[in-house]
């Protein structure tokens, strides 16, 4: 076995950067860095660390933990099967960007201090920016930036609270931390808003459906199942996130129902599903933490599959709205039947990978007789069937005859899914090796008699519900306010009064130094000191070059005398 | 287009079966019910045909909930557009 001293996650941050070198070399960059990570993550044992002395401190850049490595390894698979799915149609400023960004979630997984993971949290958001900017339209260009000031005011407070953090205990150790002051819930709020949490969850649903098909791919998984691990890592059984949790479920089903764009539905519903995991870990038990990892693990490759089936339906049609859309089962079977594998896997449908490990969250609130949260997990369950398992394919796919008949998705698209699509029914059927890869051990079982019943009535009847309340879901030309009401329209109206005083003010003062400099300069003109030298070459580059003299006089009086 | 000429899971009377398969499917499922004991241990979850009742319910109650916030948050699509793009696609602002 080989020594690990160099983070595989940087190897997919540096070997992004030599992508642009030519088609080829990045499309054997795009197969060949997954592998090789996933090499080096599994190729040293649990509890390996590498530290680096830095500033006073021990960073510690690789720790491998059972959790880490559970994620890491789902990120790096990410970036292979997405990349399968992009090579042939993403820009390469697209791939690069993206295995920047898988590169330093993979990052992110195994920091084992704080100042590490800062620092790949902020590459991650430099990354995903990227990879929206990447879709070349304005729209993708105005929602990037909003995206990019969420992320950077997610890394101020996180910043801050590290900083404080670090001040009271001397430890930038990345461990579980106990919510004792103001610099731990700056942390947590830190690491809650890129999961998506209240109330900044909308830039979610506001930035993703605007990358190209391949691009909101791979943002779907990374930043915030990466949010997921930390909060995992740092605040298990904080109870705080069990209600925080819940209202992201609900608010992913509500927003979701009433959205008309297709990427959005699925954007709403991630929120929707990292709250299934948020509540996961604030219910703490050991049961809980493995269901929200495995949760988490399930979750990227079905989302993943289902964004990639929208991919590709927005690939070869353009359309992207539900109005537009129906009846393309027809011409794109394939697309549609994988697609509705994910939907179903998100569904938690019996003998898929979302059976298998949402069930131990909802379990583990029953053990602890929580009985409001396992009502509500159980109502949301169905929920999710309602507005992604039957709503994404209903209104892509079947509805209406729209009338376009697009042929079927290209074929590195195709596989993508497919392999997808297997690990999503894979891993429902079989979920031993999975289970095997969890934080602790499972003696959790999915298939018993009662819970199959259970989940078949829970589902169908939610199904029912769909068909016999069609008429009230009829699609509109509409979008849903949310929070970033504040900061698109009122922090902008008022930005605009705010602009319109300044330029106000601006003119003013403008107009009013013009004029004395004017008086200024044909008094100046007038007066003899014209005459020097030094005065008649006016242009500034005179002035800076003096300048410069003096401070560099200055400069080597201070270093030598 | 007639209905020869449609794809056979858009015909009229295919749906009508599909209807009829999906009836019976919820009404094993509900009978299925009856053999099998719930262990929540909340109580109510083992009573008849619960999680049918409640998924169905929760549901509706999702939707209609989400219908009447739909009044307050519901906007047009160019809402957040420039003013200046606004201008051109005005009449799309009429949709609802």
């Amino acid at each position: 076995m080989t020594e690990l001293l160099f983070p595989p996650g940087l190897l997919l941050v540096i070997g992004a950067l030599f992508m642009p070198l030519g088609i080829k070399i990045r499309n054997a960059l795009i197969f060949a860095l997954p592998v090789l990570c996933l090499y080096f993550i599994w190729s040293a044992p649990v509890n390996y660390i590498v530290t680096l002395p830095f500033l006073g401190f021990e960073l510690e850049p690789i720790k491998i933990t059972t959790t880490g490595q559970l994620f890491a390894t789902i990120f790096s698979l990410m970036a292979l099967v997405g990349g399968i799915y992009a090579y042939k149609q993403a820009s390469t400023l697209e791939l690069a960007a993206a295995f920047a960004y898988a590169g330093s979630a993979v990052g992110v997984t195994l920091a084992g201090d704080l100042i590490t993971l800062f620092i790949f949290w902020e590459v991650m958001a430099i990354g995903s920016t990227l990879v929206i900017w990447s879709a070349r339209h304005d729209g993708a260009y105005r929602a990037s930036m909003r995206y990019l000031m969420v992320h950077l005011f997610g890394g101020l407070l996180l910043m801050i609270g590290i900083a404080g953090h670090v001040v009271q205990t001397g430890s930038i150790s990345f461990e579980p931390l106990a919510l004792d002051s103001i610099a731990q819930y700056l942390i947590l709020a830190g690491f809650l808003v890129n999961a998506g949490a209240p109330p900044l969850s909308a830039w979610i649903a506001d930035a993703y459906p605007e990358a190209s098909p391949s691009g909101s791919v791979f943002l779907s998984a990374f930043t915030t199942k990466t949010a997921v691990f930390t909060l995992l890592i740092a605040f298990p059984g904080a109870w705080i996130l069990i209600p925080v949790g819940i209202y992201m479920i609900f608010y992913g089903i509500i927003y979701a129902l009433l959205e008309n764009d297709m990427r959005r539905i699925l954007a709403y519903s991630i929120v929707n599903q990292v709250g299934f995991m948020v509540t996961g870990i604030g219910l703490g038990t050991e049961m809980a933490l493995n269901g929200a990892a495995a949760h988490a693990f399930a979750h990227i490759i079905y989302k993943a599959l289902l964004l990639m089936s929208a991919g590709a339906v927005l690939y070869q049609t353009g359309k992207r709205r539900c109005t537009d859309l129906g009846g393309l089962f027809q011409t794109m079977p394939w697309t549609a039947l994988l697609g509705i594998i994910g939907a179903l896997a998100i569904s938690s449908f019996p003998f898929t990978s979302g059976f298998v490990t949402k069930s131990m969250i909802a379990q583990s609130a029953a053990d602890q007789h929580l009985i409001i949260v396992w009502f509500a997990l159980a109502a949301a369950s169905a929920g999710v069937f309602l507005h992604a398992g039957i709503k994404f394919p209903w209104f892509v796919f079947f509805q209406k005859d729209s009338g376009m008949r697009p042929p079927e998705a290209p074929r590195n698209m195709l596989v993508a899914m497919a392999v997808f699509a297997i690990l999503c029914v894979g891993i429902g059927v079989y979920p031993k090796p999975l289970y095997a890869i969890l934080p602790f051990t499972v003696s959790y079982k999915p298939y018993t008699a009662a819970h199959l019943v259970a989940q078949f009535q829970l589902l169908l009847f939610a199904g029912l519900a769909f068909f016999v309340m069609l008429p009230m879901m009829k699609r509109t030309l509409t979008i849903s306010l949310d929070f970033d009401w504040f900061y698109r329209k009122f922090l902008f109206a008022g930005g605009r009064i705010g602009l319109n005083i300044m330029e106000a003010f601006n003119r003013i003062t403008q107009s009013g130094a013009k004029q004395s400099g004017q008086a200024f300069l044909s008094a100046f003109n007038a007066s003899r000191l014209s005459r020097y030298h030094l005065a008649a070459s006016w242009p500034t580059g005179s002035m800076v070059l003096w300048i410069g003299v003096i401070l560099g006089g200055y400069l080597i009086i201070d270093v030598y005398f | 287009m007639s209905e020869l000429d449609k794809h056979w899971l858009l015909r009229k009377e295919n749906i009508r079966k599909l209807w009829i398969g999906f009836i019976v499917i919820l009404a094993l499922t509900v009978i299925a019910g009856l053999f099998v004991h719930q262990h929540e241990s909340f109580g109510i979850e083992d009573s008849f045909g619960f999680f049918a009742w409640y998924g169905f319910i929760t549901c509706v109650g999702m939707v209609v909930f989400a219908k009447l916030l739909g009044i307050f948050l519901k906007r047009p699509e160019n809402y957040y557009d420039d003013e200046s793009s606004t201008s051109l696609n005005k009449s799309g602002a009429e949709h609802d």
